[in-house]
């Protein structure tokens, strides 16, 4: 479970805990679309450092290494998969095929990192507002919102069916891959059945609370544009500007150049 | 014998959950452990079968530490009975989900059969061995985990909370059922807050409050010591409290079995007549 960890809001607050979470969530797109821009390794390097500062300020850097170590079995595999099928049908070939496997999983990397700074800066009901005031329909909004609020619950469900059918003799890393795989069944299967199960009472709780009884709700709190949002505003629309003109009109240097001929 | 020397334990969010515990528990012995929500009573259990390890002391379960050995090969003597049933029912059949351990702990398959059959019918579920578990009702389904569990004879049964969502009837079936397993020489731990419950069974009693324990001994003399409930949030037995309102008549507080409750009352009443 502990890549959720990577990802779970923690209620402490820093400048950056502080941001209208629409202003951050341009910040990621932003972030997005440079990134989907380049396929070079250097510029991708330099995303993934532009945001450090962001981890420090917002001081989670603990859980930010761990959404990264979460993500190291993905970004092996876009390696891999990259590498191979590029060497098989000759998209690239030597220093070149390397760089652009690298640069493909570091692309991922850089969007894990810019999604978890999200995630672990904005607080579940600053988001639901924030989905809200951009007027999303408020089941889409609920919809969201109960199911990050149920990610704990779930995984400490799972880990107490992990412990029921331990004790029943359940041995998870025993057997080799097909039989790990299957060990999951007697997990998953209690694991979704009480979910179902959750949800239907969820919707029975909602419905004898008046859930839907009026078209327009109001909200105690309504998000405000500060000094800071404005920032960062600029900062995203510099970041896209910077990206384009780079990606148009400068000649980014690449690996193969500094790398002696490799042999695929 | 289940050996605690000393244990604390603090859960990952920073509670501290068990707070220098001690207690032995003998082969064979009944033994409830009380107190209320948060207590550390479930805390506690889990360290008997090694689903918890001990950051501070040791467990030991018939001299080996549970540090030293799974969870399988400890769940092997020491079966745990989960509150919710449903946080272990997955197979199709009844029959396949008792079976479900048996072949984990590598049974042969006529074996496999016997237990099945002898579990079913110990739990008087014998109609229900080709439905799915997921058909049954709460106390069904309550009982099917339990044969479970039984099927493979553990010799220590550890149960949570089993009398939760259980009317009088089936609570009467369990508490027989109990009484009889730990008849026939086998270790029971129940966790349970369920005073009547534990008033009607007379176990020996272990009462926790805040992560430590405050009282072992006989339920008779725990249960009706009214410091001690109030310190650890449970109510005495109806009839204790009854007991314990009669006491300027000279009778004796220390009641907690009703068939007790009544010879003395008609005692008193033939002792008042003449």
């Amino acid at each position: 479970m502990s890549v959720f960890e990577g990802f779970r809001f923690r209620h402490v607050t820093s400048p950056i805990h502080r941001l209208d979470p629409r202003v951050k969530f341009l910040y990621v797109l932003m972030m997005f679309v440079v990134a989907i821009l380049f396929t070079q390794f250097l510029p991708l390097l330099v995303l993934f450092f532009l945001q450090l500062p962001f981890v420090l300020v917002a001081g989670v850097k603990k859980e930010w290494l761990r959404s990264l170590r979460g993500a190291v079995f993905l970004v092996t595999m876009i390696f891999v998969f990259n590498f191979v099928f590029g060497y098989f049908y000759r998209t690239h070939t030597g220093a070149a095929l390397l760089e652009f496997s690298l640069a493909m999983s570091l692309r991922f990397l850089v969007l894990v990192e810019s999604f978890s700074i999200f995630f672990l800066t904005t607080s579940p009901d600053h988001l639901s507002l924030a989905l809200e005031q951009s007027h999303v329909p408020y089941e889409f909004t609920f919809a969201f919102t109960t199911a990050v609020r149920f990610v704990p619950v779930l995984a400490e469900e799972a880990q107490t069916i992990m412990d029921a059918q331990k004790t029943r003799g359940l041995e998870l890393e025993r057997g080799n891959f097909l039989k790990r795989v299957r060990n999951y069944i007697p997990i998953l299967i209690p694991l979704i059945v009480s979910a179902i199960r959750r949800s239907l009472e969820l919707a029975e709780a909602m419905e004898s609370r008046a859930w839907g009884a009026t078209d327009k709700r109001t909200n105690l709190y309504v998000l405000r544009m500060k000094a800071g949002d404005f920032v960062l505003i600029a900062l995203s629309i510099l970041l896209l500007a910077v990206g384009v003109y780079v990606h148009y009109f400068v000649s980014i240097p690449s690996l193969s150049q500094f790398l002696p001929p490799l042999p695929f | 014998m289940i050996e605690i020397k000393d244990i604390s334990f603090t859960y990952p969010t920073g509670v501290e959950a068990l707070k220098d515990v001690s207690l032995t528990i003998g082969d064979g012995e009944f033994v409830a452990i009380m107190g209320q929500n948060g207590a550390g009573k479930t805390t506690l259990v889990k360290h008997f079968n090694g689903l918890l390890k001990p950051a501070k002391g040791e467990v030991l379960v018939d001299g080996v530490s549970t540090r030293d050995v799974s969870v399988a090969k400890l769940a092997r003597k020491v079966g745990f009975v989960f509150q919710n049933p449903d946080h272990q029912l997955f197979s199709e059949t009844v029959e396949e989900e008792i079976a479900f351990a048996l072949r984990n702990f590598g049974f042969d398959e006529a074996t496999i059969e016997k237990r099945v059959t002898w579990a079913l019918n110990l739990l008087d579920l014998t109609e229900y061995r080709k439905t799915s578990p997921f058909m049954l009702s709460g106390g069904e389904r309550k009982r099917v985990a339990l044969a479970s569990v039984l099927a493979w004879d553990p010799t220590v049964v550890i149960l949570d909370e089993p009398t939760i969502g259980q009317d009088h009837r089936q609570k009467e079936n369990l508490r027989q059922f109990i009484v009889q397993l730990n008849g026939q020489g086998k270790t029971v731990v129940v966790v349970t807050h369920d005073v009547e419950f534990v008033a009607e069974c007379n176990p020996r009693v272990v009462l926790m409050t805040g992560g430590q324990t405050v009282a072992d001994g006989e339920a008779k003399k725990i249960l009706t010591d009214t410091t001690l409930t109030l310190a650890a949030s449970i109510v005495p037995p109806q009839i204790t409290q009854i007991f314990l309102g009669l006491t300027d008549l000279g009778l004796p507080f220390d009641v907690i079995n009703v068939s007790e409750a009544k010879k003395i009352l008609l005692e008193y009443l033939e002792g008042a007549n003449h």
